[in-house]
């Protein structure tokens, strides 16, 4: 759809906006509605849209999927590395206070935007391999 | 009076698009209709000021599940095959089902009722401690992510286990063809 005028200047135009929101919804998953799942839904539609102007190539260009698939292990690995974290700080698994023992209450929040930091990663990694692999389906 | 209002126009609609969903024999209509569906279901979970899983609904379902559904539209055809009348024995098995969950839920609390077991068991526990604990003043998300943080790791591996699984079995082919095109 790239010869499109509109749809590559609108596309153009929403995308940065589409990821601002999506890191949005992210990073502020403890204060207002939303998290690691919904923003990290919403970070692989910004893809998911600008694959669909500048065709499976391009997206391939701005993520290809052998990095997808590395991002897809970095998210869990992230949460399960912030558990082991704590337990080397000498916690239990996925006990944040470790994290920050002078103040317990913002280990909690660190930990929490951590592991919401990782759910929406491997997230976004999944939904852009469905996309990309449904694609990659149709063309054959 | 305003809120019941809302109610019955949202779950009107909802038994709308339900229906139209099915009925339509185009199946790009049909999949237009779930999108239409699951948008008025999230507005149905900002009403009961579930407004995080409003929020999964409009993203997953209305969102990324519309697309993947187009994207399978294009492989497959977007024409229903039309079928023959009404399975009567189907029938009668989904609307004896649906009298008795209809039956069930006479017996349940009324919503939001602060006496019904669900909300006697540790969710008063979350609501007065989970700022104090964890800092977080929205605590559905101190629940998924701290209280409850072994849940959310293993959901996170559910997500991951099924990409591992897409990239195994969609992907299985296509790496063959790719390596044949190179001299």
């Amino acid at each position: 759809m790239k010869e499109q005028f509109i749809v590559r200047e609108v596309a153009r135009l929403l995308i940065p906006f589409i990821l601002l929101f999506g890191l949005y919804v992210i990073f502020h998953g403890e204060i207002s509605p939303g998290g690691g799942f919904q923003g990290g839904v919403i970070l692989a539609s910004a893809f998911i849209l600008y694959t669909l102007v500048y065709g499976a190539e391009g997206g391939q260009r701005v993520l290809s999927s052998d990095a997808s698939d590395r991002l897809n292990s970095v998210g869990v690995l992230l949460f399960a590395g912030v558990g082991v974290a704590t337990m080397v700080l000498g916690g239990a698994f996925l006990a944040y206070n470790e994290l920050l023992p002078a103040q317990p209450a913002a280990g909690q929040v660190l930990g929490i935007v951590l592991v919401e930091l990782g759910v929406g990663i491997t997230v976004f990694a999944v939904m852009v391999t469905l996309f990309n692999e449904m694609i990659g389906a149709a063309r054959r | 009076m305003t809120a019941l209002l809302i109610d019955v126009m949202l779950l009107l609609l909802l038994v709308i698009a339900a229906i139209a969903a099915i009925s339509v024999r185009n199946l790009l209509a049909a999949t237009m209709f779930l999108a239409i569906y699951s948008l008025l279901m999230a507005l149905v979970w900002v009403h009961l000021q579930a407004v995080d899983v409003a929020f999964t609904e409009a993203a997953v379902g209305a969102g990324i599940s519309t697309v993947l559904l187009v994207g399978t539209l294009v492989i497959v055809k977007s024409d229903e095959e039309p079928t023959s009348m009404i399975h009567w024995p189907s029938l009668a098995a989904v609307l004896v089902t649906g009298a008795a969950l209809v039956y069930g839920t006479l017996d349940m609390p009324s919503f939001g009722d602060p006496a019904a077991p669900a909300n006697q068991h540790v969710a008063p526990y979350y609501i007065e401690r989970a700022l104090a604990d964890t800092g977080v003043p929205n605590f559905v998300t101190a629940v998924l992510a701290s209280y409850r943080g072994y849940d959310t790791l293993f959901e996170t591996a559910v997500i991951f286990t099924a990409g591992i699984s897409l990239v195994l079995l969609l992907r299985a082919a296509a790496p063959r063809r790719r390596r044949e095109k190179k001299p």
